[in-house]
């Protein structure tokens, strides 16, 4: 027994050696590499993929998505998840196209028309406000985020369905003479020549990037998703961390209703249906960790350039839109397998010493995974 | 005193044995070699400390656990078990020092959980019941058998997993810490249960922390300490004192209490405490508990399992919450703070199980060491990484945790390493009373001579320490006052001149004239 035992574990050293440095890096860069491979195959496939044109336009659809993941990442990070960006996007659109049309104060007799930077704050306070109730329910009153964001999730899409009875706004130019034009330049519109929303997700991952790595709530966000009970006892805020991602999370879906109603030059109730699911796909093919503390900004928009680049290649080609569903759903399942075969190995690399036989010998509550150690909630 | 190596023998009446098990984690060595034999029809105790090893020796018997290495031998042949439920099946059954039952699910399903009774048609209620019911009279517990488990007292919970194990007729009949929820009055319906089956030729290998009363029941003694058997006798040859001497051996030293430095003030002022237990139950695990420890002072808390070490010290540390009472901080009343208040107050605590409290697996040892003192390196809004790592270096060096720098990750460290690490991202906060809840749990003995030795330097520059444990040695180290916990209360205070004995029998642990 102790030969096979050696055995194994001078197998397991040599499979770990220098031949493995390819299979590591094609592993921890995959999304970006998945990125590469579907670039050049569709530029194979198809004349009109690899153009400028093409690719402003390509990015434009990944920037609403991109917004979306960022927001749900940091979500992920802290272990939960938000089902409700899609509906929060579409009821920000509605609200946004409500204004537009004016706002008429019946007892004062006028109808007033907010100019479109009040509209844009206002729709991100939604936005903000939709998080919070996310965030308390989760926090405070320990309703599973699944269900909690589920529940809100149905909510707001009823409330922006009730709000136009499942009509879409059309007009959203506003009127010089109103002083409420510019909602083009929300999305419509290109600045040097890029699109708007690419412009505002290249911002919102800087900011991002820069909130996760260098300041104290990035720090606890890893640290408390990784381990809140830990977190918690070396001071970490954990309720205020988990219900500013949710906030956060609120604001970047708004901010995502914005930019598509702006490209669509319509505010419809049903907009961003499922666009959840896609988010979520983005910040898994990404490498982030569903259990939390594991992620960052680059893999996951990485992740959403996968998936928008994948689905508008496949459109571009001509194939049906049944198998780009089938094709994405591949994609992901696969970025999850490759995600824990690469988790699998960051644990099994080092040697897990002491708090295994601690547990076993004395039979205290022994966590059902250690790198997990969240409580459930 | 018999050398592990000599105490093989070829017994004729062992119905089950281990030879040369090994049992590894990592590079914890569990078990180093045991040799243990069951002796048919007899109860066989096996005595040792926390973290001896002998729970690991009872998964292994059971088939909980494969050992890294060693053999089985199931009467007279080699076996090797692959299931728990493999084991079952050829006689063995273990009652699990930690519950193990469903508590959702009523008494009776719980004693037929995996084997239930089948009719050509579903289940067979009926006989269930009817089995459950019997058992219950056996040992003469007033339990319906359709009561849920979780509405029963720890006790009563105790009984069903007892009688779970008795349900299945099994030879071979393991008892990992039986009584320790039972009342007197179920110990003694429960020795009357195992007479009754050693004289039905079961046999039964007992575990049991209180020493008189498994000395009772018992007809061989077996003492286990780190991993290793340290001695073997028939009962009616020894007497407790030969018990407490091979459990705890010959002091490995952990050093002595720090000298030469003058108590400060009253640091933590600990005052008529209470904590009702987290179950809901309404037990109070601590009770109306008070306790002063000045700066500059190490308090040991020993006690026994479920003594209400643990909760005490959440509770003090702000994790739990206070049913009663307040702890002073420099006499400022800290109770109704938050954890991170308490932290920046002064008052911090190295919780008992550093995997699931103490580290954040997914981070580096950097960032695991910095992640409690992170205003101390943030820059307005921004974190500033070259005051981090020179805090990070600084903290690696002064706790001497042994690691290829801060930026490798958690887990590639050893077990004590890791508890340094811990222990060291507590002290960069500067606290002035720090709380350690089994700060030697799980690592070797070097490692926790050096924990010992930080914690003696940092308490003459004035830091209140107190640490709770387990064992005796430890107390005996650098404390320099032993305080007992027993049942929530303090038992008994000592200095450090107390003996291993004084402190034992205060625990309720043995009671040694």
């Amino acid at each position: 027994m102790t030969d096979v035992s050696q055995a194994r574990k001078q197998s397991s050293a040599s499979a770990r050696g220098e031949g493995f440095d390819l299979a590591k890096l094609l592993l921890e860069g995959r999304a970006f590499f998945a990125l590469i491979v579907i670039i050049v195959v569709f530029s194979i496939l198809s004349p009109y993929y690899l153009s400028v044109a093409n690719f402003l336009t390509m990015a434009s659809h990944v920037a609403i998505f991109g917004i979306l993941a960022v927001g749900m990442l940091l979500v992920i990070l802290n272990g939960g998840i938000d089902l409700s960006v899609g509906s929060t996007l579409g009821l920000a659109g509605v609200v946004a196209g409500f204004l537009m049309q004016g706002v008429t104060l019946t007892w004062l007799g006028v109808v007033l028309y907010p100019p479109v930077w009040v509209v844009a704050v206002i729709a991100c306070m939604l936005g903000a406000g939709v998080g919070l109730i996310n965030g308390v329910l989760i926090a405070r009153f320990k309703v599973p985020a699944f269900v909690a964001t589920l529940g809100v999730m149905y909510m707001a899409r009823g409330l922006a369905l009730l709000m136009t009875s499942g009509l879409t706004y059309n007009n959203l130019g506003g009127k010089p003479e109103l002083g409420n034009t510019g909602f083009d330049a929300l999305g419509f519109n290109r600045l040097f020549g890029v699109p708007t929303g690419v412009v505002v997700l290249v911002v919102i991952a800087l900011i991002g990037s820069i909130v996760l790595n260098r300041t104290a709530f990035g720090r606890w966000l890893y640290a408390s998703g990784g381990n809140e009970r830990a977190a918690e006892l070396s001071g970490v805020p954990v309720k205020t961390v988990q219900v500013s991602v949710y906030v956060l999370s609120g604001i970047c879906a708004a901010i995502a209703g914005l930019i598509l109603s702006s490209q669509l030059t319509s505010a419809g109730p049903t907009a961003g249906t499922t666009y959840e699911l896609t988010a979520i796909a983005a910040v898994v093919i990404g490498g982030a960790a569903l259990t939390g503390g594991r992620g960052n900004i680059r893999g996951t928009l990485l992740g959403a350039f996968v998936i928008g680049f994948l689905s508008d290649g496949l459109v571009i080609i001509g194939i049906s839109s049944y198998w780009q569903t089938v094709f994405t759903g591949a994609v992901i399942v696969l970025a999850v397998l490759l995600n824990a075969v690469q988790y699998r190995r960051r644990s099994k690399l080092p040697a897990s010493t002491g708090g295994q036989p601690t547990s076993q010998q004395r039979g205290k509550a022994e966590p059902a995974n250690p790198a997990q150690g969240k409580t459930a909630r | 005193m018999i050398p592990a190596a000599d105490t093989a023998p070829a017994n004729g009446d062992a119905v089950l044995s281990a030879r040369n098990i090994v049992m590894s984690y990592g590079g914890v060595h569990a078990l180093k070699g045991v040799n243990f034999d069951i002796h048919r029809g007899k109860v066989t105790t096996l005595f040792g400390e926390n973290g001896a090893g002998k729970s690991t020796l009872m998964k292994i018997l059971s088939g909980v656990v494969t050992p890294t290495s060693g053999d089985i031998v199931l009467d007279g042949n080699l076996v090797s078990f692959s299931s728990s439920s493999d084991a079952r099946d050829r006689g063995i059954s273990i009652i699990h020092q930690e519950l193990s039952l469903a508590p959702n699910l009523s008494v009776r399903d719980n004693i037929f959980m995996g084997r239930e009774l089948r009719t050509r048609t579903g289940l067979d209620f009926a006989e269930e019941s009817r089995q459950a019911r019997a058992l219950m009279a056996d040992l003469e517990e007033d339990i319906d058998p359709m009561t849920l488990v979780e509405d029963l007292r720890l006790g009563q919970q105790q009984i069903v997993e007892i009688a779970r194990a008795l349900s299945v007729d099994s030879r071979i009949l393991i008892m990992d810490e039986p009584t320790s929820a039972l009342s007197a009055t179920e110990v003694e319906v429960l020795f009357k249960v195992i007479r009754d089956l050693t004289s039905r030729g079961v046999s039964i290998v007992y575990i049991s922390h209180h020493l008189e009363e498994a000395l009772q029941i018992t007809d061989y003694a077996v003492v286990l300490r780190d991993g290793a058997i340290t001695a073997t006798a028939e009962a009616r040859d020894i007497d407790l004192e030969w018990i407490v001497r091979n459990m705890v051996g010959e002091n490995f030293d952990l050093g002595s209490p720090p000298t030469g430095h003058a108590f400060g003030e009253v640091a933590l002022s600990i005052e008529d405490v209470s904590v009702i237990d987290a179950s809901g139950s309404g037990y109070s695990v601590v009770d109306h508990l008070s306790l002063d420890v000045r700066a500059g002072e190490i308090v040991c808390i020993y006690g026994l399992m479920g003594a209400g070490r643990t909760e005490l010290l959440e509770a003090v540390a702000g994790r739990m919450p206070m049913a009663g009472g307040r702890a002073l901080l420099e006499g400022e009343d800290v109770s109704r703070l938050s954890i991170a208040q308490r932290i920046a107050k002064g008052l911090v605590l190295v919780p008992e199980d550093r995997q699931r409290d103490g580290l954040v697996q997914t981070m580096t040892v950097g960032r695991n060491l910095s992640l409690a003192s992170i205003e101390a390196f943030a820059k307005g809004l921004f974190l500033s990484r070259s005051r981090e790592r020179e805090l990070v270096e600084d903290s690696i060096r002064k706790v001497t945790v042994k690691t290829a720098g801060g930026n490798a990750m958690i887990g590639s460290l050893s077990g004590g390493n890791q508890q340094k690490v811990v222990i060291g991202k507590m002290l960069t906060t500067n606290p002035k009373v720090i709380l350690l809840d089994e700060p030697s749990r799980g690592i070797d003995v070097g490692a926790k001579a050096e924990v010992f030795r930080l914690l003696s330097e940092r308490a003459a520059q004035g830091l209140a320490v107190v640490f709770s444990t387990s064992e005796v040695n430890e107390c005996l180290s650098i404390a320099h006052r032993i305080v007992v916990m027993r049942r929530g209360r303090i038992s008994a205070e000592f200095g450090a001149s107390a003996t291993k004995e004084q402190i034992m029998a205060a625990s309720g642990e043995a009671v040694v004239a």
